[in-house]
């Protein structure tokens, strides 16, 4: 068992080291657009991520992530914009002087962003997290509209419909691999404590749950407020690798695509949902093609705009039809099941030569 | 404000309640029998509009025809996606037979934006069908008095199907107590092909009424009418007729008047029947017509 656990760290260590290295690699030798969406792909991690969280850890079907990115991206943005490119910006309605001089570092205001989409997942979730199902869904898709709206309308804050543009940009693979990889340890050693015990029960059984003593919406509470977090954290992060924001960004269509990830991951595989991410958000470059025009044996094919989103939701109902459990089901990659099979591969070669 | 503009609003508000109405009562029935947000029920409105837009337009087919070809294909596509994509899963956990109706409804309208582009065209609305009203001061669509009364007409024969025929009295019995139906020979997979023909095809003729009303089709026309109109639904009572009925109408009427006496707020228009649907989950779970069901072990 000791030595189990040396070799599991050693292992851990190896791979960490492994994955900087290629992130050093790719930081190099990678040209701008790949590192797009290599980083887009580390947004996407954390959004599945935290979906995942509630979705699949906690069994709450909450359709309100494009909101809390909302919240998030805008935060961070209002916080980190030169006072000088809001004045330029803010020409319909002037800011709210209150804002306009205030210039964040990047890592303060990425907190920040977190901690507000945090409150108002509080705030969201202390009504909404009485309903459960098909009623919770409903409810927080509302507040995700209701939020939108809401940013739309408030002029003086947020710019309105027009948006925020030159949000400062950054396009290193570290900050937002660092981010994602450290939301991956944060909800892994979370999923392993009380609290993630306490979640997985009110999946299986909220009733049985509860009989056991479980507070079900304090936990409810607490996992619907940290999946809030960490998509306030990725809204900002969007903010910040795109450069402008604007309400129309944060429509359903975000959510969807965030379903698609945790659901082809397997509800309730963290390490899924970063596999997933990666899949999808490589596919969505790739897939571009198919809304290009083409032609093939002098035969023109007008470009389908939309195309991929057809894509999309084909895979998304043949795996919620036909492979519901998705790549990883409720198993993780980890290194009990690395050296299982390892084992397992080296028993049956001893078994061959015997 | 003035007494010719107040009745004006009286006008529009009656007819968007209809509109409300008439798909309301798809969403309750489907739900009252398999708990299901059938989100596939707003993207019907959207196909209808457009078999009926192709049908006038490119096939140059007189509007009835137009009509009764698009409400009989939607009914037919409704009843396939619950073949396709709810079926297979009617033992599976409540959430991913709403993940499948998710998709459902992202596949419709991503087909739709690709088939014919997301740009907005404009409806053609048949001439017999249209015409100005002038009644004092206030002037108004023939549409204003058709809807209402189409709507009134279908709820009469919904609810005298429900109430009164062999597979109403079977889908009372499903949406009461789906295993029980079944082992007392209700063909319980029949029952719910029915529920969602009608379903779909009361999507339908909603759908042509409103691309009359606001004559503008476009692939995602669907998706926010359909959420209202799941609103107003759980607002009268899931599961109940009349209880849809009422909810369409008490929202339309809300939300026409919340910008007539408040032209300040109407930005937040859409974000008023969000906030009406939390407050009566919060506080009246049951809807006005509904009765409270408490979770059982």
């Amino acid at each position: 068992m000791e030595k189990n656990k040396r070799t599991k760290n050693i292992l851990t260590i190896l791979t960490l080291i492994v994955v900087c290295g290629l992130l050093y690699w790719s930081e190099n030798n990678l040209n701008n657009f790949y590192i797009r969406v290599l980083n887009l792909a580390a947004i996407f991690a954390i959004l599945g991520l935290s979906m995942n969280l509630v979705l699949g850890f906690t069994g709450m079907f909450s359709l309100g992530h494009s909101g809390f990115m909302c919240v998030g991206a805008y935060t961070a943005a209002i916080l980190t914009m030169s006072p000088a490119s809001k004045e330029l910006i803010y020409y319909m309605v002037p800011i709210n002087p209150a804002l306009a001089q205030i210039e964040w570092p990047i890592f303060p205001a990425i907190v920040a962003a977190g901690l507000m989409a945090a409150l108002f997942g509080l705030l969201v979730g202390i009504p909404a997290l009485r309903l459960r199902d098909d009623y919770l869904a409903i409810a927080t898709l509302g507040f995700a509209e209701i939020i939108r709206i809401v940013v739309t309308n408030t002029t003086s804050i947020t710019n309105g419909s027009l948006g925020l543009k030159n949000i400062p940009s950054i396009n290193s693979i570290w900050l937002y691999w660092g981010a994602a990889i450290l939301t991956l340890i944060i909800l892994k050693r979370m999923i392993n404590s009380s609290w993630g015990f306490a979640f997985r029960a009110i999946r299986d059984n909220e009733i049985a749950a509860e009989a056991m003593g479980v507070s079900i919406f304090k936990h409810k509470l607490i996992s619907f407020t940290i999946g809030a977090f960490f998509a306030g954290i990725a809204g900002a992060l969007m903010g910040f690798l795109i450069t402008s924001v604007d309400p129309t960004m944060f429509r359903f269509l975000f959510t969807f695509q965030i379903l698609l990830i945790v659901v082809l991951g397997g509800m309730g595989s963290l390490t899924g949902s970063v596999i997933s991410a990666i899949v999808i958000t490589i596919m969505m470059e790739v897939l571009r093609f198919v809304e290009q025009p083409i032609s093939i044996l002098g035969l023109n094919i007008p470009g389908l705009s939309g195309m991929r989103m057809v894509i999309f939701s084909v895979l998304l109902l043949m795996v919620i039809l036909f492979y519901r459990q998705g790549l990883m089901g409720t198993k993780e990659f980890n290194w009990d099941w690395v050296l299982r099979k390892f084992n397992r591969i080296k028993a049956g070669r001893r078994g061959e030569t015997a | 404000m003035s007494m010719d503009i107040f009745l004006q609003n009286i006008a529009n508000s009656i007819t968007l309640g209809s509109l409300y109405a008439l798909i309301a009562i798809g969403y309750t029935m489907v739900y009252g029998i398999l708990r299901l947000i059938n989100f596939a029920h707003a993207d019907l409105l959207m196909v209808a509009s457009y078999i009926a837009f192709y049908g006038i337009l490119i096939f140059t087919l007189p509007w009835y025809i137009a009509f009764a070809i698009a409400i009989i294909l939607t009914t037919l596509l409704g009843i396939g996606i619950e073949k396709a994509a709810y079926r297979p899963l009617r033992n599976a956990p409540r959430i991913s037979v709403l993940i499948s109706a998710i998709g459902v409804s992202f596949l419709l309208e991503n087909i739709g934006i690709v088939a014919i582009g997301a740009r907005p065209k404009s409806f053609p609305r048949p001439e017999e069908l249209v015409w100005n009203i002038q009644l004092g001061n206030i002037s108004f669509l023939s549409l204003t008095i058709i809807i209402p009364v189409v709507t009134l007409l279908l709820l009469v024969a919904v609810t005298l199907m429900v109430k009164k025929t062999k597979i109403g009295m079977a889908m009372r019995a499903v949406s009461r107590d789906f295993e029980t139906s079944s082992l007392m020979a209700v063909n319980v997979n029949k029952v719910i092909t029915a529920t969602f023909a009608v379903g779909s095809g009361l999507a339908a003729i909603g759908g042509l009424m409103w691309s009359m009303q606001y004559p503008q089709v476009d692939p995602l026309m669907g998706v926010f009418p359909g959420l209202k109109c799941f609103i107003a639904a759980v607002m009268g009572g899931i599961g109940s007729i009349p209880g849809a009925m009422l909810g369409g109408f008490v929202l339309g009427f809300c939300e026409v008047m919340l910008v007539g006496f408040f032209p300040g707020v109407s930005g937040y228009r859409d974000a008023f029947a969000f906030v009406i649907l939390i407050l009566i989950l919060l506080f009246r779970p049951g809807g006005i017509l509904g009765e409270n069901v408490v979770e059982k072990v």
